[in-house]
């Protein structure tokens, strides 16, 4: 690891300028940071250390019905928040399908939504990386690259996103509030990510020093809290990172569907939200053939970017279950494994 | 540029000078507290070998930086113990051979306290497989660790009803 110098600011205000500098980061749990700083993959001359600021750890309901959730809240706390799970069940079976259990008590909201891209290449200083080093090449095009992007993604990097929380969150129209050099500002959170193009160094709508403070959920988040369900296919069914995920989100009046979220994890370089697809879902009558025309619809524009043609037709088919599963009700409980495609579903209908 | 923390690690106060920012929980714990009991898998927050408690939470110490940690309450695996009198969890492991090698051991013992306090998997085996899945055990002795967690759980249970009664 390259030596750094380590600063611990007092306030937001002295974080921005101390961040604001060439070279410096972020550092708050540390859990992605540290690990690319171990393998040389990040090499910051200075961790601006956020952990000890004040007032980031809350989750607050706002006036407007909204939630305010601070950048330091950690993964497990939000999703074990009752009244949080209660409300967002998607985004809480989100959270606890990522990481494990060691790393959800640390890992914060604002680290989730800037965590790296979990390419191989990227990681492995050795290959050509056009994210980690421009112009180098990009060496998972011609490599191994089932688990990389089918939309969105540019022959300079074919890389994706690995949150689970982001994808409903995005589903959910989350806000994303930024500290900068110019003061507080705020973006949808589907404007963070950027797609690579020619430029996929350059991954968030970002600027040197910006500080995300607070992720917050406007009030109609909370209206599909009956049928909400994020699942997500991976290697094995716990703690691993998604080849394809899909969280899906009805409100359900009258036996119609009033309006449906629906967002896509997995297949390109920031959570994927299928806005033609929850058009196809507005007004009707939640059946299989409605799903399908809706899963069609929110891969017409996939391609393969090596040899991943095969999580094109798994995404259509993780829509359609995510869809029946979110019809069919948000249990009770998260399941024992969550967000897994393979646990017992009762009466669903096998996609 | 030289920085001063101050950790509580099993029950007391120890004050560290750290000349590089960085080290991690896990290197100050076995290399300046000769605690090494802690063990150094992969180093990558992907086996679990490292598990302590911070601040009554688990967490993976390979990926914690020291410096960032002043006034932590930590716990290891030494000092979960009583002198002889061995931690319920620490039992269990015994009583339903929980290890083989014993290298993951400290991990899984300290990730299942931790487990157990956060209280969201109860005496459900599968929630308990899926609640420990930051714990890598390379000689397969998962059946066992299940079987000493339950029975941990199933006693810890047990004292709360007899506290409770």
């Amino acid at each position: 690891m390259k030596q750094f110098d380590y600063v611990r600011p007092a306030t937001v205000a002295e974080a921005v300028a101390a961040a604001a500098q060439p070279g410096a980061t972020y550092l708050a749990a540390g859990t992605n940071l540290l690990d690319l700083m171990k393998g040389n993959v990040s090499r910051p001359d200075r961790l601006v250390d956020v952990t000890h600021l004040d007032g980031l750890d809350r989750i607050e309901r706002l006036a407007d019905g909204a939630l305010r959730i601070g950048a330091l809240v950690s993964n497990a706390a939000l999703a074990h928040d009752a009244e949080f799970a209660k409300s967002y069940p998607a985004i809480a079976e989100a959270l606890l399908s990522g990481a494990s259990a060691q790393l959800r008590n640390v890992a914060t909201v604002g680290g989730n939504l800037l965590q790296r891209t979990r390419c191989a290449y990227f990681y492995d200083t050795a290959s050509r990386c056009n994210k980690r080093e421009a112009g180098s090449g990009c060496d998972a095009r011609d490599g191994e690259n089932r688990a990389h992007a089918v939309l969105g993604w540019s022959e300079s990097c074919i890389a994706t996103h690995p949150s689970d929380f982001c994808v409903p969150l995005v589903a959910l129209d989350a806000i994303v509030e930024i500290e900068g050099k110019n003061g507080r500002r705020e973006i949808p959170l589907d404007e963070l990510h950027r797609l690579p193009g020619n430029t996929p160094g350059r991954e968030s709508a970002l600027e040197p020093g910006d500080l995300i403070v607070a992720v917050r959920l406007p009030a109609a988040a909370r209206g599909f809290a009956a049928h909400a369900r994020y699942l997500k296919v991976r290697e094995r069914t716990s703690y691993a990172f998604a080849i394809v995920s899909a969280a899906a989100a009805l409100r359900i009046e009258n036996g119609k569907i009033a309006e449906a979220r629906l967002a896509l994890g997995g297949v390109a370089a920031k959570p994927w939200r299928a806005r033609a697809a929850e058009d196809i879902l507005k007004g009707v009558a939640p059946t299989a053939d409605v799903f399908q025309e809706a899963a069609w619809r929110a891969l017409s524009d996939a391609k393969p970017s090596g040899d991943n043609a095969y999580k094109i037709e798994l995404a259509r088919r993780i829509v359609v279950r995510t869809l029946t599963l979110a019809a069919a009700g948000t249990p009770a409980r998260i399941p024992a494994l969550p967000a897994s495609p393979f646990a017992s579903t009762s009466g669903a209908i096998h996609a | 540029m030289n920085h001063s923390i101050s950790l509580t690690v099993n029950g007391a106060r120890r004050d560290f000078v750290l000349d590089d920012p960085r080290v991690t929980l896990l290197d100050l714990l076995r290399e300046r507290l000769h605690l090494t009991g802690t063990k150094k898998g992969c180093d990558r927050g992907q086996c679990g070998a490292c598990t302590i408690l911070v601040d009554g939470k688990r967490i993976n110490s390979c990926l914690a930086l020291a410096i960032s940690h002043e006034g932590a309450d930590i716990v290891t695996i030494e000092g979960v113990a009583r002198g002889d009198q061995l931690h319920p969890v620490q039992a269990a492991f015994i009583a339903h051979d929980g290890f083989q090698c014993g290298f993951c051991t400290p991990g899984q013992i300290m990730s299942a306290i931790g487990m157990m306090q956060e209280a969201q998997a109860g005496n459900d085996p599968e929630r308990i497989r899926e609640c420990m899945s930051g714990n890598l055990c390379r000689c397969g002795a998962y059946a066992g660790i299940v079987d000493a967690v339950l029975e941990a759980q199933a006693g810890a249970d047990e004292t709360n009803r007899r506290r409770s009664a």
